[in-house]
C-alpha cells in the first residue's frame, strides 16, 4: 500500500534529480534506471493487488497533511501560471487560473465535506497504471536516444534536456496521481499539473510558434480545469461530498456536464482540438507521451469513469455527439495532411472522438469498446510517434512524401511504422473488434447520427492510413542512401511496442476476459460480459488467420522463379525506373505523389465550420442542462 | 455440415461461376454494342493463357501481395457462405482490398500508382454504404449473422429497399463497371492504361482475375441476402433477382461514360446518405 505514494512520488523525485544532472551519459543511465524501477514497482504493485483478491481498494480516508500540501500545490500552480502569463502578456490563462483556484480554496475552506477515501484502486486504475508505466516508461527510454539526434538536427534550439526529462517524469507522476485519486480535489490538482506540464513541454523550443501554441494549450486546458472546479464546488456545496463515485449518483447533471467539459478539453475534442495540433512543435517524445500514455488519456479516463451516469441524458447526448462528430471531422481533415505528425495528431483526435462517443452512450458495450480502443490506441500511437520521430532524425523530414519507399531505405522503421498503422485500422488487429462492438452498440442505443458518423468516418479513416501505408511499401531504387541514425534505445522501445501490438492481437480474448470485462463489470456493477468468450475466440482466430496469410504467401511466392523487368512509364524507361524519355527526347524524372484532396478536405475549409458547430452543440447543451437544473 | 457444403461450394464453384458470368457479361455487352463478341468460355481461355506465360515481374513482392489479396478475399467469402458475421465479412473484405492497393503501389509505377490512389478513393466512396447494409440487416433481422438473416420469416428487401438501391448504385464500383471504373477497367478506353493492373502480368494477373471472380460471387451473395427468407421458393426468387441485377450492371456499364472522381465520391456518398441513411432512420424509428 505504501507503493501508491511511491509510484506518485518516485517519478517526481527523479524529475528533481534529472533537473540537476547536466552530464548526458549519467542522465541517460538515470532515465533507464528510473523507467525500469517504475515498471518494476508497477508490476509488483499489481501482483500484490491481484494476490490480495483483486478487490477494489479504498484507501486513505482521512488525510490532513496531504490535503494541505495539495492546497499549497494549487496555489503554487496558480503562481506559476500568473508568472508565465505576465511574462508573455497573456491575460486569459491568468484569469482562468485565478478564478478556479480561488473557487477551489473557498470551497475547501467553507464547505462541509464528508470524509471519504482519497485513493481508489480497481481494474480500470490498474489498466491505466500499466499504460502509464510501460508505454510512458518506454517513451522515456526512447527519449534519451531521440534527444541526441534532435539536437544534432536542430542546432538553433537551445539544449534544455534536463528540463525536458524532468517534465517527462513529472508527467508520469502526475498521471499516477490522477488515476489513483478518488477524491475530486486530489484529482483536480493532478489534472492541473498535467495541464501545466504539457504547457511547459510544448514551449520547449521557445520559438514564437511554440509559445503561442503552448498558451493555446494552456487556456483550453484551464477552461476544462474551470469546469472541473465548478463541478467540485457544486458537489461540495450541494451534496456535501467530493468523491468521484458520488458524482454518478448525485442526480444532478450540472457536475456531470462540467466534468464532461473538462474531459472534452483534455482529450482535445472539437471545438478544443487545436491545442493538440499545436502541441507538435515540441520534440516528438512529448507528442508521443501526450497522445498515448498521458494527457489525452486522462481526458477519456475521466469521461469513462462518469460514463455510466451519462446513459440517456442530455450530457450523454452532448458528449456522444461531439465525440462522433470529432471522429468524422478530424478523419476528414487528416486526409489533407502530408506532415506525418499532423496526420497522427488528427488521427488521435479522431480516434479519441470514437472513444468519447462510446463513453457518451454509457452502456456496457460501448464502454467495453472504448476501453479496447484506449488500449490499442495507446500502443499504436506511441509506436507511430516514435517511428516518425526516428524517421525525421534520419531523413531530416517528416513529410509522408519523403517516406516513399522507406521499406527499402530504412526497413526497420518502415516495419514498425507499418505495424503501427495496421494496428490503427486493419483487420488482424483488435481496433476492428472495438469498432464492430461500437457500431452494434450505437445501433442498439438507437443513435442514428452516430451510426452515420461511424460509417462515413471509417471510410475516411481508411483512406488516409492506406495511402500512408502504400507510400511506405513502394519498392524503388532510392536516389541516395540514407544512414539510419536511430539509436539502440530508440529501437528497444519501438520493438517493445511492436511486440506488444502483435501480442495484444494474438491474445485478444484473454485481454478481454482478464482485463476489459472486469473493468466494465466494476463500472456498471453487474456480471454480464459483452461478447461471449466463444464469439471472441472465433473472431480472434479468424483475424489471426488473416495475419498469417501474407507470411505464408511470402514463402510460397519466394520459391517461384521470375525475371525482373522495368516498369511501364509511357515514355522510354531509362532502365532504373526513375527517369523516362519525354516527348522532347529529354530525360524526365518520375515523381509520384499521394492524393491529398486539399481543396475538398483541407483544414482551411473544414476547421472553422466544425469548430463553430461543435461549440454550438456544447453551448446549447450547457444551456439546456443549466436551464433544466434551475 | 451444411455450412461446410456451402463453403466448399463457394471455394470450388466461385471461379467457375465468376468466369461464366464474366463470359456472359462479354456476350451481353457485345450484343448491346451490336457485335458478335467472344464465346462464353473466353475468360477461361484467357486464364489458361495467363498461367502459361513466362514469369516476369517488376518486383519481388507483387505476387505475394496478390496472393494475400486472393486468400483474404476467399476467407471473407467463406465466412459469408458459412453463415458468419456479415459486418466482419465486410471488414475483412476491405482488408483484402488493402492488399491489392499495396500490390499496385509497390511497384512505383506511375499508372499503377494512380490506379491505386483511385482504388483508395473508390473504397472511401463505397465503404459507408456497405457498413449501413450490415446495420440494415441487423435492424431487420436482429443479427449480423448470415445464418440468422437467411432464416428470417420475411425477406429483408421489404424493410430495406433504400439500402438495395444504394447498394446497386455503389456496387458498380466493386464490379469495376462504368461509370465508376476509375481504378481499372474491363474496357480498352481507360485513360491511364490498365490502372492498378498495369504492372501485373502472367500468373500475378491471373490471380488478380480469380480474386475478382471470388469477389463477384461474394457480392452477389450479399444481394442474395436481400431476397432470401426461410421459405424454399425465396431462394429461386433471390437467384432470379441476382440475374436481373447482373443484367442491370451490364446495362449500366454500357450506357454510361466514366465520371470524374469528385462525381464518384459525392454521388456515392449522397446516395448512401439519402437512400441508405433514410432507410436506416426509418428502421431505427420503427424497431
Amino acid at each position: 500500500m505504501s507503493m501508491i505514494p511511491f509510484l506518485i512520488g518516485f517519478p517526481v523525485l527523479l524529475a528533481a534529480i534529472l533537473f540537476l544532472i547536466r552530464k548526458e551519459d549519467l542522465r541517460g543511465y538515470m532515465v533507464y534506471a528510473g523507467a525500469g524501477v517504475i515498471m518494476l514497482i508497477t508490476v509488483i504493485f499489481i501482483m500484490q493487488w491481484i494476490f490480495d483478491g483483486s478487490e477494489t481498494w479504498m484507501l486513505y480516508p482521512s488525510t490532513e497533511l496531504p490535503d494541505h500540501l495539495i492546497a499549497a500545490g494549487d496555489i503554487f500552480l496558480m503562481g506559476l501560471i500568473l508568472y508565465m502569463s505576465l511574462k508573455y502578456k497573456r491575460p486569459l490563462p491568468a484569469i482562468l487560473s485565478i478564478v478556479q483556484t480561488v473557487l477551489m480554496l473557498y470551497v475547501e475552506s467553507t464547505a462541509k465535506i464528508a470524509e471519504g477515501p482519497h485513493i481508489m484502486v480497481d481494474w480500470f486504475t490498474i489498466l491505466m497504471c500499466i499504460i502509464i508505466a510501460f508505454i510512458g516508461g518506454f517513451i522515456c527510454i526512447y527519449t534519451v536516444g531521440y534527444m541526441k539526434g534532435y539536437h544534432n538536427n536542430h542546432t538553433d534550439v537551445r539544449d534544455r534536456q534536463p528540463f525536458f526529462f524532468a517534465m517527462l517524469f513529472l508527467f508520469l507522476g502526475a498521471m499516477f496521481g490522477l488515476v489513483f485519486s478518488q477524491s475530486l480535489i486530489w484529482m483536480y490538482f493532478f489534472w492541473e499539473v498535467t495541464s501545466v506540464i504539457s504547457f511547459l513541454m510544448i514551449g520547449y523550443t521557445k520559438t514564437e510558434e511554440a509559445i503561442n501554441n503552448s498558451f493555446n494549450a494552456l487556456w483550453m486546458n484551464l477552461l476544462g480545469g474551470l469546469g472541473f472546479a465548478v463541478a467540485i464546488a457544486w458537489m461540495c456545496l450541494v451534496n456535501g461530498t467530493a468523491q468521484l463515485q458520488d458524482v454518478l449518483t448525485a442526480g444532478s447533471e450540472i457536475p456531470l456536464i462540467c466534468l464532461a467539459l473538462a474531459g472534452l478539453t483534455k482529450s482535445a475534442q472539437l471545438p478544443f482540438s487545436t491545442w493538440l495540433l499545436g502541441a507538435m512543435v515540441a520534440p516528438t517524445p512529448s507528442s508521443a507521451l501526450l497522445h498515448s500514455a498521458t494527457m489525452v488519456k486522462a481526458g477519456v479516463y475521466l469521461l469513462l469513469r462518469i460514463s455510466p451516469a451519462l446513459e440517456g441524458n442530455t450530457t450523454g447526448m452532448i458528449v456522444s455527439s461531439i465525440g462522433g462528430f470529432t471522429f468524422i471531422a478530424a478523419s476528414m481533415m487528416a486526409i489533407a495532411q502530408n506532415d506525418g505528425k499532423k496526420v497522427l495528431a488528427f488521427s488521435t483526435i479522431s480516434n479519441l472522438g470514437l472513444i468519447v462517443g462510446c463513453a457518451g452512450i454509457g452502456v456496457e458495450e460501448t464502454v467495453w469498446a472504448a476501453i479496447f480502443l484506449v488500449i490499442f490506441h495507446s500502443v499504436s500511437k506511441s509506436m507511430l510517434f516514435q517511428s516518425v520521430g526516428a524517421a525525421e532524425n534520419t531523413l531530416h523530414s517528416r513529410d509522408i512524401e519523403d517516406m516513399h519507399g522507406l521499406i527499402i531505405r530504412v526497413p526497420k522503421l518502415a516495419y514498425i511504422m507499418g505495424i503501427g498503422i495496421a494496428g490503427m485500422y486493419l483487420a488482424p488487429f483488435g481496433m476492428l473488434i472495438s469498432k464492430w462492438v461500437a457500431l452494434k452498440a450505437f445501433v442498439d442505443s438507437g443513435n442514428f447520427i452516430l451510426v452515420l458518423f461511424i460509417a462515413y468516418g471509417s471510410a475516411t479513416t481508411m483512406f488516409y492510413w492506406t495511402k500512408w501505408l502504400a507510400k511506405l511499401l513502394c519498392y524503388h531504387i532510392p536516389r541516395d542512401t540514407v544512414k539510419d541514425v536511430t539509436l539502440k534505445d530508440e529501437y528497444v522501445s519501438m520493438f517493445f511496442h511492436a511486440a506488444v501490438m502483435l501480442l495484444l492481437c494474438l491474445f485478444l480474448p484473454l485481454v478481454a476476459s482478464w482485463l476489459v470485462n472486469p473493468i466494465v463489470q466494476e463500472l456498471f456493477g453487474n456480471a454480464t460480459s459483452v461478447l461471449s468468450m466463444s464469439v471472441l475466440t472465433t473472431m480472434a482466430i479468424m483475424l489471426v488467420s488473416i495475419f498469417i496469410v501474407p507470411v505464408v504467401m511470402f514463402f510460397i511466392s519466394r520459391s517461384s522463379h521470375r525475371d525482373l523487368v522495368p516498369i511501364y512509364m509511357n515514355g522510354i524507361n531509362k532502365g532504373d525506373n526513375r527517369y523516362f524519355v519525354n516527348s522532347f527526347g529529354e530525360d524526365e524524372h518520375l515523381y509520384l505523389s499521394n492524393w491529398y484532396l486539399r481543396f475538398e478536405f483541407g483544414r482551411r475549409h473544414l476547421r472553422i465550420p466544425s469548430i463553430i458547430l461543435a461549440a454550438a452543440v456544447l453551448i446549447v447543451g450547457f444551456c439546456i442542462v443549466i436551464g433544466g437544473a434551475i | 455440415m451444411i455450412k461446410l457444403f456451402f463453403v466448399l461450394a463457394y471455394l470450388i464453384l466461385s471461379p467457375l461461376i465468376g468466369g461464366l458470368l464474366d463470359g456472359a457479361d462479354r456476350i451481353l455487352s457485345a450484343r448491346m454494342q451490336r457485335r458478335k463478341g467472344p464465346g462464353i468460355l473466353q475468360p477461361f481461355y484467357d486464364l489458361r493463357k495467363l498461367f502459361s506465360k513466362e514469369m516476369i515481374a517488376v518486383n519481388n513482392v507483387q505476387l505475394l501481395l496478390n496472393l494475400s489479396y486472393l486468400v483474404i478475399l476467399v476467407i471473407a467469402g467463406s465466412m459469408l457462405f458459412a453463415g458468419e458475421d456479415l459486418l466482419m465479412v465486410l471488414f475483412i473484405l476491405s482488408t483484402a482490398d488493402m492488399f491489392l492497393i499495396m500490390s499496385a503501389s509497390s511497384d512505383s509505377s506511375p499508372y499503377a500508382n494512380m490506379g491505386a490512389s483511385r482504388e483508395m478513393l473508390q473504397m472511401m466512396a463505397y465503404e459507408p454504404m456497405t457498413l449501413l447494409i450490415a446495420v440494415g440487416f441487423y435492424l431487420t433481422t436482429g443479427s449480423f449473422h448470415v445464418s440468422d438473416i437467411i432464416a428470417a420469416d420475411h425477406s429483408a428487401i421489404i424493410w430495406m429497399p433504400g439500402l438495395l438501391v444504394g447498394f446497386l448504385f455503389t456496387s458498380a464500383i466493386k464490379f469495376r463497371k462504368s461509370p465508376f471504373d476509375l481504378s481499372t477497367s474491363h474496357h480498352a478506353h481507360q485513360e491511364m492504361v490498365k490502372g492498378i493492373t498495369t504492372e501485373m502480368s502472367g500468373i500475378t494477373l491471373a490471380i488478380m482475375n480469380i480474386a475478382e471472380y471470388y469477389e463477384m460471387v461474394l457480392l452477389y451473395g450479399i444481394f442474395f441476402l436481400f431476397f432470401v427468407n426461410s421459405t424454399w421458393w425465396s431462394w429461386i426468387i433471390a437467384l432470379i433477382a441476382c440475374a436481373v441485377i447482373f443484367f442491370l450492371e451490364v446495362l449500366w456499364d454500357n450506357v454510361s461514360a466514366r465520371v470524374k472522381w469528385k462525381t464518384l465520391l459525392y454521388s456515392c456518398w449522397s446516395v448512401t446518405l439519402v437512400a441508405g441513411g433514410v432507410n436506416i432512420l426509418i428502421l431505427m424509428l420503427d424497431k
